[in-house]
């Protein structure tokens, strides 16, 4: 069984936990006002807002249900469009998100006004300073195709102005205080607690357990956020044997440990943002973050599933690559450890047996005298996988490189890092003679193909001017 | 970020009706608004799922369904054969099957259609079907199509002046070749319909359709069935762009096709990434141009071939080409011209209509050759553009002459923005700038309003008022976000001169309005709203006669109407407030038993075209504007932003500012996808590789312009469009054609060598290709 608030109604229901909260809530619940656009996370037609408890507070995130299992949902509050409508009998019948979007004409055919009135709220419910640029940047998953963009900023900034008087109080009691959201929500919290105390919850959760008849052991699908999962195997998801990692307090946090940052494999990218051991190790982390993904998926997507689902591109893994993390793989009896750089053996294959899953990520924090920068080029900046992306960590004796260590997206088929291009750079001095070598090293460890994100051609050239924005920007960080 | 909005100084209570924005807005924000998906499903609803070709071209030697058919919860699986009727869904030229006979001609053909107990079941069947198809030769370049002979219809040339002495006559003659891609609509409502059986064989279709009449006209067809056993009914679409013009069609056909088999209802909505492999786009051309300037840098002359990817079949293709021709001078004056097209077919779904309707792509071809001529004459292109803007009495090459704002629009936004000073600042900028440039470029539009088939520029309306004073209208409009819903509302409330609130705008149904033409070519609120406005006044009539009646029935003379005034409800006599109001008025006439209804029809006066002579006066009137467009990239990752868009737009005296403003901004965002970053993969086996969200991108919050301006030209002009106020959908989607060139230049500005390619969209990639056009990095 699965327990959760949707909107004011406590739900328990025993179907599938792999089957995708969209469709619960269009056709189980009728629910209408959450559209489907694309099944992929990749337009916020759905987006709907997820409360938890955490620490006893509760916090609200956007996430694209289409992607979200039901099994994710367990214990928390779901909120869809019908959740934020204003009690029958509030005048005009519009919550101040509403009437903004309404006074800015920031709706056309309407089809994706839901999904980016539920971001707009989502801001409200956020702890995030009230300005025009993060009520923007709250919508940075939703697609409208109308593309009445500028009418959407319009919204946007009366909303930051109307969040203005919050100050320090606390979201929820603010909004629901202000009638900017309905009244239930200050009562949410309460509810939630008397739902998770509950035994059940963790009845979904659970880590794979190897099956005592090991000849019929099938290894169940590991579900972390779902952001990738669900959209490479959508069809096979809803009646799968599955595991919710998501909520797994034990596979959680970002600590230090001496010069260790020692993560589980259920942080979200949002964890990653919200850190401030992240955050003081990689100052620029926010302007990386803003280039991978949209908040909604940020919310959802963890970093275990970014190294698992083993694109050849992915931002995270990338990242990870270039900071030689380590990971500690269990099958629920052993443990291991094994670099990420040694995870991928080929396109989609990895050094993982049936069973093993990954129980925590650690690297070595970078020291002071080390230059780490992540660069990513897509077809478009925001909201889209990298044509080619890269990182780069460079532990300095004075102007000589002590350690490198280069990774490269996009241009073969595995995340690369670059062993010889990291190997050739050790001792040596920066110079533009060394970096022009660095590039043509980084051409013959790489394999790029032509695809929808480019020619071949294009990714080679790629490739080395990230290598040269590299340099250029250890040289001028913050500009060029 | 600056947002300014400035508006002229129009009576905006007079002129909108009290209405101001989109009445939608309240059902949008709330998530109630009713979509295809959203239809309260019947019990007993079948789910449908097409099976399509995964080749691109070829004889199906098998279809193998037995397996499928096997399967729990599958009721049937029909195929071609199950067609009672005409197996033809070609609205122009019947060349296109509902569901592949003997042959396939594009990856995504439909070709079975399985019907299940739901979707899910539906679609697990489809992988149990089997095809073998022989391959045949498959064409994707429309150049290769028509030198292989295949067009989809005869070629079509308009010929204006004396093209071989003008060359004669030029100082500069430039020739080259320009191209551009296809755009998805990604409507964020994918396709889709929903069937339901009614007594005697009649089906009624809820359809995502811009043209309701097309789904029911191509229903009749395939079930050989008459019309009037078609009821096809659409609330509303979540985007159709033209998309679903033509295209929604099919879905359609095929739930009533089950329908009419099973007796049950059926309901078909799309995934995305069907809608994506199977359904046509915007069409991508390559064209041959050759322009001559004489030393006042006049265009003296001017010759282009287009070359049209039509896709496998015809579809709209005709008219999107034709369409092409009429704007191949787009905002200019040229005397001699001679422009053909060809309409290429090749193995890709059909291409279909997308705002502009082929009108972007001619323009396109224009400003490739101005560009080019610019470039080689070291001057910016405003230089040329300004030189050539139409006046009015100017010939277009189809023999119409211009009512012409080109100029005023130019004059206003050098006026407003200063464009030399605009151009100085981007030189300035680049100078100082090594890793950044910036590149300025303008835009002119001119966009004829019209179906440019005259006999398609028609509409019917349908107005109740009812006993209680309330109103109800029905049209032949589709509304799809374009506001044409509100501003019917408002001429009724204009010329009733009542509350808003009072009317209501039903649906679009193909029983309550019929012969519909589709909700296409910017022009469905000037047709349905003058029709509206005619059936309106008709029942004001009536009411006034009434008025005049019942006033006259106590002051012992006979009251002229002419004397009687409806204002805000309340009826005036000779200005003097009398105690008759709207509602009592209404029960009156109700009572005395006269109509409070009529069915109208309008048909703009004065167009005609004659497509033997290829001359006539296609329009009721044009569009006009000018955009000034500057973008910064960056040269180290080939990365780009649009810095601002400044727009001066003709928009007459306009009805709604709000939506009209929506729909300017919207236009030249999505005009500004088409030309940056969405762009259409196809491999050579014509299989689609940008098939998804992930793969085909289209402009985010984040890619949008940091400004765009817009200000509404003031005009006094009169014009035929509804209380003046001019066709807004399409036009500024062109000003998007501005940020290709503006990228073009920023790329010189940093590699003056850079030899780059007539050809958008202007991806990174393209741009990065175009900065370091040796594969080798360049030096730092």
């Amino acid at each position: 069984m699965i327990h959760f608030i949707l909107n004011e109604e406590e739900i328990s229901t025993s179907i599938p936990p792999g089957m995708v909260l969209l469709d619960f809530i269009r056709y189980h619940r009728h629910l209408l006002g959450t559209k489907i656009g694309c099944r992929e996370g990749d337009c916020g037609a759905c987006t709907v807002l997820v409360g938890k408890l955490l620490d006893g507070e509760l916090h609200y995130e956007s996430m694209t249900c289409c992607l979200m299992p039901i099994g994710n949902a367990q214990g928390k509050h779901i909120v869809t469009i019908e959740g934020i409508n204003p009690a029958p009998g509030v005048v005009n019948g519009l919550n101040p998100v509403q009437q903004a979007v309404v006074n800015a004409g920031a709706t056309q055919c309407g089809f994706c006004t839901p999904g980016f009135v539920m971001s707009l709220a989502g801001f409200c419910l956020s702890n995030k300073e009230a300005t025009k640029e993060n009520a923007i940047a709250a919508v940075d998953g939703n697609i409208c195709r109308c593309t009445g963009y500028k009418s959407i900023e319009r919204a946007a900034e009366k909303i930051a102005e109307l969040m203005k008087t919050r100050k320090d109080e606390a979201p929820v009691k603010f909004v629901s205080e202000q009638n900017i959201l309905p009244a239930y929500f200050s009562s949410v919290k309460s509810k939630l607690l008397s739902l998770t105390n509950d035994q059940f919850l963790t009845s979904l959760a659970g880590r794979p357990v190897p099956d005592s008849h090991p000849d019929s052991y099938r290894d169940p699908i590991v579900v972390g956020g779902g952001t990738d999962l669900y959209v490479q195997k959508h069809d096979d998801m809803t009646h799968a044997d599955t595991r919710f990692l998501f909520d797994d307090p034990a596979l959680k946090g970002i600590t230090k440990e001496g010069n260790k940052c020692v993560m589980g494999p259920s942080v979200t990218v949002t964890d990653l943002k919200n850190s401030a051991i992240i955050n003081e190790a990689f100052p620029e982390f926010q302007q990386y973050a803003k280039l991978v993904s949209s908040t909604p998926i940020r919310n959802m997507a963890t970093i275990a599933g970014n190294f698992i689902n083993a694109s050849p591109i992915g931002d995270f893994t990338v990242f990870f690559l270039a900071l030689n993390a380590q990971l500690v793989l269990s099958d629920g009896k052993s443990k291991r450890e094994l670099p990420l750089r040694k995870l991928y053996k080929g396109y989609k294959q990895l050094d993982k047996r049936p069973g093993e899953y990954i129980e925590r990520v650690w690297f070595e924090l970078p020291g002071k005298n080390t230059f780490f920068h992540f660069e990513k080029v897509s077809k478009r900046t925001h909201l889209d996988i990298a044509s080619v992306n890269s990182a780069i960590s460079l532990s300095m004796n004075g102007d000589v490189i002590a350690h490198a260590g280069i990774s490269a997206g996009g241009v073969g088929p595995i995340p690369l890092y670059l062993q010889k291009t990291s190997a050739f750079l050790r001792r040596r001095t920066i110079s533009e003679e060394i970096i022009k070598d660095a590039i043509e090293m980084a051409q013959t460890e790489i394999s790029p193909i032509s695809d929808a994100r480019g020619s071949k051609e294009y990714k080679r050239l790629l490739l080395g001017q990230l290598i040269k924005a590299h340099f250029i920007h250890l040289n001028h960080p913050g500009g060029e | 970020m600056k947002n300014k909005t400035t508006i002229g100084k129009n009576k905006l209570s007079l002129q909108t009706g009290g209405v101001e924005g989109n009445m939608d807005a309240y059902t949008h924000v709330r998530g109630e608004s009713v979509y295809l998906d959203d239809i309260p499903i019947v019990n007993g609803t079948l789910y449908a799922a097409a099976f399509d070709s995964p080749v691109a071209h070829g004889k199906i030697k098998y279809l193998d369904t037995a397996e499928a058919e096997k399967m729990e919860g599958v009721i049937r699986i029909f195929t071609a054969k199950d067609i009672p009727g005409e197996n033809q869904i070609g609205g122009i030229i019947p060349d296109e099957e509902l569901l592949a006979g003997t042959h396939v001609h594009f990856c995504g053909m439909p070709v079975a259609l399985v019907i299940a107990v739901s979707e899910e079941k539906a679609r697990a069947a489809l992988k149990k079907i089997e095809i073998n198809i022989e391959p045949l030769p498959i064409i994707t370049d429309p150049r290769e199509a028509k030198e292989k002979g295949e067009l989809i219809i005869k070629p079509r040339t308009f010929l204006l002046g004396d093209l071989d002495t003008a060359w004669q006559q030029c100082e500069h003659i430039f020739e080259g070749v320009a191209s551009s891609g296809g755009q998805e609509h990604l409507y964020i409502e994918t396709q889709g319909a929903y069937a339901i059986p009614q007594e005697n064989g009649t089906i009624r279709i809820y359809s995502s359709t811009q043209g309701p009449t097309a789904v029911q006209r191509t229903t009749a067809r395939v079930l050989n069935i008459p019309m009037n056993k078609v009821e096809v009914d659409t609330t509303r679409l979540g985007g159709g762009f033209g998309g679903k013009e033509d295209q929604a069609t099919c879905w359609a056909v095929l739930c009533a096709l089950a329908t009419y088999h099973l007796k049950k209802p059926v309901k078909y909505s799309l995934h995305r990434m069907e809608d994506m492999r199977m359904t046509g786009k915007r069409h991508p051309y390559t064209s041959d141009f050759r322009i001559g300037l004489n030393k006042e840098l006049k265009i003296i002359a001017y010759e282009a071939t287009f070359y049209q990817d039509a896709g496998a079949a015809a579809d709209l293709s005709p008219a999107v080409m034709e369409r092409t021709l009429f704007h191949c001078t787009n905002s200019y004056y040229v005397p001699n011209v001679k422009a053909t097209a060809y309409s290429c077919r090749t193995n890709v779904p059909p291409n279909t209509a997308f705002r502009g309707f082929g009108g972007p792509q001619g323009m396109f071809v224009i400003e490739a050759a101005i560009a080019k001529a610019a470039e080689a004459l070291g001057i910016p292109a405003s230089d040329i553009q300004q030189r050539n803007l139409l006046q009015t009495g100017d010939e277009f090459p189809y023999g119409q002459k211009a009512e012409s704002e080109a100029n005023e629009c130019w004059s206003k936004a050098n006026q407003l923005y200063r464009i030399k000073e605009l151009q100085k600042e981007v030189e300035a900028f680049n100078a100082k700038n090594k890793w950044h440039k910036k590149g300025i470029a303008l835009m002119p539009v001119c966009f004829g309003i019209s179906f440019t088939k005259t006999l398609m520029n028609q509409a019917r309306s349908l107005v109740h008022v009812y006993t209680d004073g309330s109103v109800g209208i029905s049209t032949g409009a589709v509304e799809m976000g374009q506001g044409v819903n509100t501003k019917i509302v408002q001429v009724a409330a204009k010329i009733f001169s009542i509350d808003p609130a009072k009317v209501k705008i039903n649906t679009t149904n193909t029983y309550r309005i019929a012969n519909t033409s589709p909700t296409a070519a910017s022009a469905a609120a000037d047709l349905n709203g003058k029709a509206t406005e005619i059936a309106c006044q008709a029942i004001l009539n009536r009411l006034k006669q009434v008025a005049s009646d019942e006033l006259s029935a106590g002051s012992g003379g006979k009251l002229p109407v002419e004397t009687i005034e409806i204002k805000n409800e309340l009826v005036y006599e000779n200005g003097h407030v009398t105690g008759l109001h709207w509602k009592k008025l209404v029960m009156e006439t109700y009572t005395r038993r006269i109509s409070l209804s009529e069915h109208a029809h309008y048909t703009p006066p004065g167009i005609h075209f004659d497509a033997g002579k290829e001359k006539g006066h296609p329009f009721a009137y044009h569009v006009y504007g000018t955009s000034i467009i500057t973008v910064t990239i960056d040269c180290l990752r080939g990365i780009y932003e649009i810095d601002s868009v400044k727009v001066v737009h003709d928009f007459g005296n306009s009805m709604n500012p709000m939506i009209d403003l929506g729909q300017c901004e919207g236009g030249i965002v999505q005009g500004i996808g088409w030309m940056t970053m969405e762009e259409l993969i196809y491999d050579q086996e014509g299989k689609l590789k940008t098939n998804a969200l992930s793969t085909y991108k289209v402009p985010d919050i984040y890619s949008v312009p940091k400004e765009i301006s817009v200000h509404f030209l003031d005009t006094k002009k009169s014009n035929l469009a509804i209380f003046n106020s001019k066709a807004v959908g399409e036009p500024p989607l062109m000003y998007g054609i501005g940020a290709y060139f503006a990228l073009r230049n920023a790329v010189k500005a940093f590699n003056p060598e850079a030899s780059i390619p007539l050809d958008a969209p202007m991806t990174p990639e393209k741009v990065l290709m175009s900065l370091y056009p040796v594969s080798v990095p360049a030096n730092l």
